[in-house]
């Protein structure tokens, strides 16, 4: 648990010391939001239908960027191997690293809502918790094997492309619970669909983060 | 000549494969909804099983790799997952004549054809992960790391029909399809097996040579002089 924390602590003091980075992925997020704007023209009505894609698009755009510069790293200066060394358990730098990692997804997340509600003319009709609490569930479940996933590939020519090409078909699932989350919060949920979308995201974080969790070991070993 | 046994298996495949299809088109009735286009389950049923079933043989080979570090099971993940990704790839062609007839379109998202489709991009990438690494060990754990990942989609693919509202057809059982479907159906699909299976062992043969070599192989030995560099 310390182990996680410090790593943690580590990876959120790199960002704030280059906050920079957090304000281009922002704007990586905004221009996104826009050209889905542009893409399609000005009809309000579909922009406000597919709000909650567009959201979650971006962050999935957002989140290679992030996870690509999360393990670059660690693997530039050998970093990681000095780090097992320390020694810190595989297991808790993957947390630390997956729970920073999350962090700054639930921050890209959060900003980017009133983005969409301003740029798609989306509302918020349910409670606004729900979104907050989808924006976590979502984050945490792209975090997870994007973690992994990124120390997989980091010492590979072509990570750029592969870290896409590997997590967005794994993610699909986690992305059309929390599309439909938060489509449903923006667009009224008459039905009371939005609590069993959340359990089902619920449910594939659990596998991501405990699946993800023992396999990290080997692949740093590696 | 030495012949090996998967050789047998596969000439008996492939000769029940023939007359569970010539059965299936020319013998068994038409479906009742869907008349002589339903034919094409006795093909696309069991390509579906015995590539899942393919899945599920590389997932436990990339357990076993990781855990023993032997080039026998990496082998077996690379020969499996190629022949999986083949029927996946099959399972999907067959799946869009199948769907233009019926529902009009060749494609549709619906869940059962999405997560076909990914699971087709998650095992692809498999292979393409094992082309970029070229140190064995390294390649060995990697890719038996995105196996097992990759295999978190077949449960999901599996139960996409029960979970989704889905226009794919919903499990069937042998007391929901006429006793002279049945028949063909079993045979097709275990002829789908032993095809399968010899594909498999075949590849798996070949992996395993080259990996070997790979494994326990000497370096390359070094220049003996360098090269010459002329004014």
């Amino acid at each position: 648990m310390k182990t996680t924390l410090d790593i943690l602590y580590k990876d959120m003091l790199i960002e704030w010391r280059a906050r920079s980075r957090t304000v281009a992925l922002l704007s990586f997020a905004y221009t996104i939001l826009l050209l889905f704007a542009f893409a399609i023209g000005p009809d309000a009505a579909a922009l406000r239908h597919h709000a909650g894609a567009y959201l979650w698009l971006g962050l999935l755009l957002c989140s290679t960027l992030l996870l690509d510069r999360s393990m670059r790293i660690e693997f530039e200066a050998d970093a990681v191997s000095k780090l097992l060394l320390v020694p810190v358990s595989a297991p808790g730098l993957f947390y630390g690293k997956a729970i920073a990692n999350s962090v700054q997804l639930w921050i890209v997340g959060l900003i980017s809502i009133p983005m969409v509600i301003v740029i798609c003319d989306a509302t918020i009709t349910e409670h606004w918790a729900w979104l907050v609490l989808t924006i976590f569930l979502g984050g945490a479940g792209l975090a997870a094997p994007g973690t992994l996933y990124s120390a997989m590939i980091a010492r590979l020519s072509g990570r750029q492309l592969l870290l896409p090409l590997m997590l967005f078909p794994l993610v699909v699932p986690v992305v059309v619970a929390a599309v439909k989350t938060t489509s449903l919060v923006m667009l009224g949920d008459p039905m009371n669909q939005a609590g069993s979308w959340l359990v089902l995201l619920g449910c594939f974080n659990l596998i991501y983060w405990s699946l993800c969790g023992v396999l990290f070991g080997r692949v740093v070993e590696a | 000549m030495n012949v090996r046994w998967e050789t047998y298996l596969g000439a008996v495949g492939f000769l029940m494969l023939l007359g569970a299809h010539y059965v299936g088109l020319f013998v068994a009735p038409p479906e009742a909804m869907m008349g002589d286009v339903g034919r094409i389950l006795y093909a696309h049923v069991p390509t579906a099983w015995v590539g899942l079933l393919t899945y599920l043989v590389a997932f436990i080979a990339a357990i076993g790799a990781m855990l023993t570090g032997k080039a026998k099971w990496d082998a077996l993940v690379e020969a499996s997952v190629e022949v999986g990704l083949l029927l996946n790839v099959l399972l999907l062609i067959q799946g869009s004549l199948w769907a233009k007839p019926t529902w009009g379109v060749y494609w549709t998202w619906d869940p059962r054809l999405t997560t076909c489709a990914i699971m087709v991009v998650g095992f692809g990438v498999v292979l393409a992960l094992r082309k970029q690494i070229d140190e064995p060990a390294r390649r060995l754990t990697i890719s038996s790391v995105a196996t097992i990942v990759a295999f978190v989609n077949v449960p999901i693919v599996y139960m996409s029909v029960k979970w989704w509202r889905t226009l794919h057809q919903n499990f069937s059982s042998p007391e929901t399809v006429d006793s002279a479907m049945v028949t063909p159906l079993r045979v097709a699909a275990f002829a789908m097996l032993f095809l399968s299976t010899a594909f498999v062992v075949r590849r798996w043969r070949l992996a395993v040579a080259q990996l070997t070599l790979e494994f326990d192989g000497p370096d390359l030995p070094a220049p003996s002089a360098p090269l010459a560099v002329e004014d």
